[in-house]
């Protein structure tokens, strides 16, 4: 039985209850519930292949887009499930915003990229107004505003993830999925993204997928414990890195495999 | 120029650290009063204001407590190098001389409360200046702290053998007066206690003082430990 220490208090920015993924015939995510409370950072653990990319996946249903995935349970995001009949995935992401492992900005100017979400919805307001706020969210206004028209591919490895963020940023979500943001930047670029990330979580709800332990006990408010699709543990980080209550959880966090 | 100069990132890990040595500066001063009052106590042949200081001393011992926590934590969390590291290590051991300065206040406390009640003695010249350089030693080694200034840390180790001759000193008069005059002999072995418990204040604000020294000068100065490399140097 896993050790589930962390609850919303009725606050969850989503719920996951008996939640079960299949590719195929193959079990990757096992009967997982748990909360992750607004306004904080949650990181999510495990050696490769435990499935967390795969739950952090399901809670914008990007798994839709995996014709042999199958996702059974509940996700609920303001207690409305994630997953019902009318609910219109795009919508959830962009509520749901994902900030991939390898920056992927679009081949067009840093402007256009901030601008995209906030046109094809339509939003109503002034683009200049939210590209620069966005780009001020995500710390990176001050390096590119004498440049906005140049291409975002001339932009840094660390850049065009904060550009990417700020790309998030400008459809106004109100989660951000983040799977592992920084493993593609060197440490500098990496610390950037990570100071960004105590920022916003001011403003946003932010799950975080990241091999790297060490990270995962810098950036967030809790972590949860993943092993072949199972959740073991969900504490607060402190305890997670100070004083496991699982055994399997300790041995993970201590290299003693993994 | 240092990289750190030009684009200096701002940390959270700072913000934290910060809060940390605060409550540690709140401790060590606490604990300075302590040992400020207890003294005090023992002056003015007051049992309550030693009975006041004992009971003010949970307060030091709660701070200890939170200190270890949020420096384990930060260490378990932050992966600190360098002189952050450093930083960490030693507000751990800090804490801990700090918290037994406390005791030590508690002890002199104690003591207070049995003078107060004892045959008096005349005061003794060198136990009042032995009062003024032990404080005074702890007082700078928290100012050398705050200030990571390890010149200061360095007059602090200086008065410590002072101290210690102070201590001998209290100790032989105490003896004689107690030799001289039956009715002394209670408070005078309460009066040695009182120097014997300040010699050890003075000796913890020695472990202060180097351990300001080891974070700023990246140095382990204490059990003379250079003096030795300095030996085996001119050895080889």
């Amino acid at each position: 039985m896993a050790t589930i220490r962390v609850t919303a208090g009725g606050d969850a920015a989503l719920e996951t209850r008996d939640v079960s993924v299949f590719y195929g015939s193959n079990e990757a995510i096992k009967q997982v519930s748990f909360e992750i409370p607004r306004n904080k950072v949650v990181a999510l653990i495990g050696p490769s292949g435990c499935g967390k990319s795969t739950l952090l996946r399901c809670f914008n249903r990007m798994n839709d887009l995996v014709p042999s995935a199958r996702v059974t349970g509940k996700i609920l995001f303001q207690g409305e499930d994630l997953y019902a009949n009318h609910v219109d995935p795009v919508e959830v992401r962009r509520r749901i915003g994902m900030v991939f492992q390898k920056p992927n900005p679009f081949p067009k100017s840093i402007y256009d990229n901030v601008a995209f979400g906030p046109r094809i919805n339509g939003t109503g307001g002034n683009i200049d107004a939210i590209v620069e706020q966005s780009l001020q969210q995500a710390a990176l206004w001050d390096e590119v505003k004498d440049r906005l028209g140049h291409s975002a591919l001339e932009l840094s490895g660390g850049q065009q993830q904060r550009l990417c963020i700020a790309r998030a940023l400008a459809v106004t979500p109100e989660i951000l999925l983040m799977d592992e943001p920084a493993s593609a930047l060197d440490p500098i670029a990496t610390a950037k993204i990570e100071e960004l990330i105590h920022q916003l979580v001011a403003d946003y709800t932010i799950v975080i997928v990241t091999h790297n332990m060490q990270q995962a006990a810098r950036v967030s408010d809790y972590t949860a414990y993943l092993y072949l699709g199972e959740l073991i543990e969900y504490n607060d980080t402190n305890t997670i890195f100070t004083a496991p209550t699982e055994k399997h959880t300790e041995d993970y966090v201590t290299g003693r495999f993994g | 120029m240092s990289p750190a100069d030009s684009d200096k990132t701002f940390r959270h890990f700072d913000q934290e650290l910060g809060e940390v040595r605060e409550l540690l500066l709140t401790m060590a001063s606490r604990a300075e009063e302590q040992v400020r009052a207890a003294l005090t106590a023992v002056k003015q042949r007051d049992a309550q204001a030693a009975t006041h200081t004992i009971e003010a001393d949970h307060k030091i011992d709660a701070l200890e407590i939170e200190i270890e926590e949020r420096a384990i934590s930060l260490l378990a969390r932050q992966q600190p190098m360098a002189i952050d590291l450093r930083m960490l290590v030693a507000i751990l051991k800090i804490s801990n001389d700090v918290e037994r300065v406390g005791d030590h206040a508690v002890n002199i406390a104690q003591c207070a409360k049995r003078l107060a009640e004892a045959f008096p003695i005349a005061s003794l010249d060198e136990f009042d200046t032995m009062a003024e350089d032990a404080t005074g030693m702890l007082r700078d080694a928290i100012s050398a702290f705050v200030d990571q200034d390890p010149d200061k840390a360095r007059t602090v180790l200086l008065r410590d053998d002072k101290v210690d001759r102070a201590n001998d000193a209290v100790f032989r008069v105490m003896l004689a007066l107690m030799a001289e005059n039956a009715n002394a002999i209670v408070p005078g072995v309460q009066m040695m206690l009182v120097a014997r418990n300040l010699e050890r204040v003075a000796d913890l604000a020695t472990n202060l003082a180097e351990d300001v020294i080891y974070i700023v000068e990246a140095r382990t100065i204490k059990h003379h430990v250079a003096d030795h490399e300095l030996e085996g140097e001119h050895d080889q």
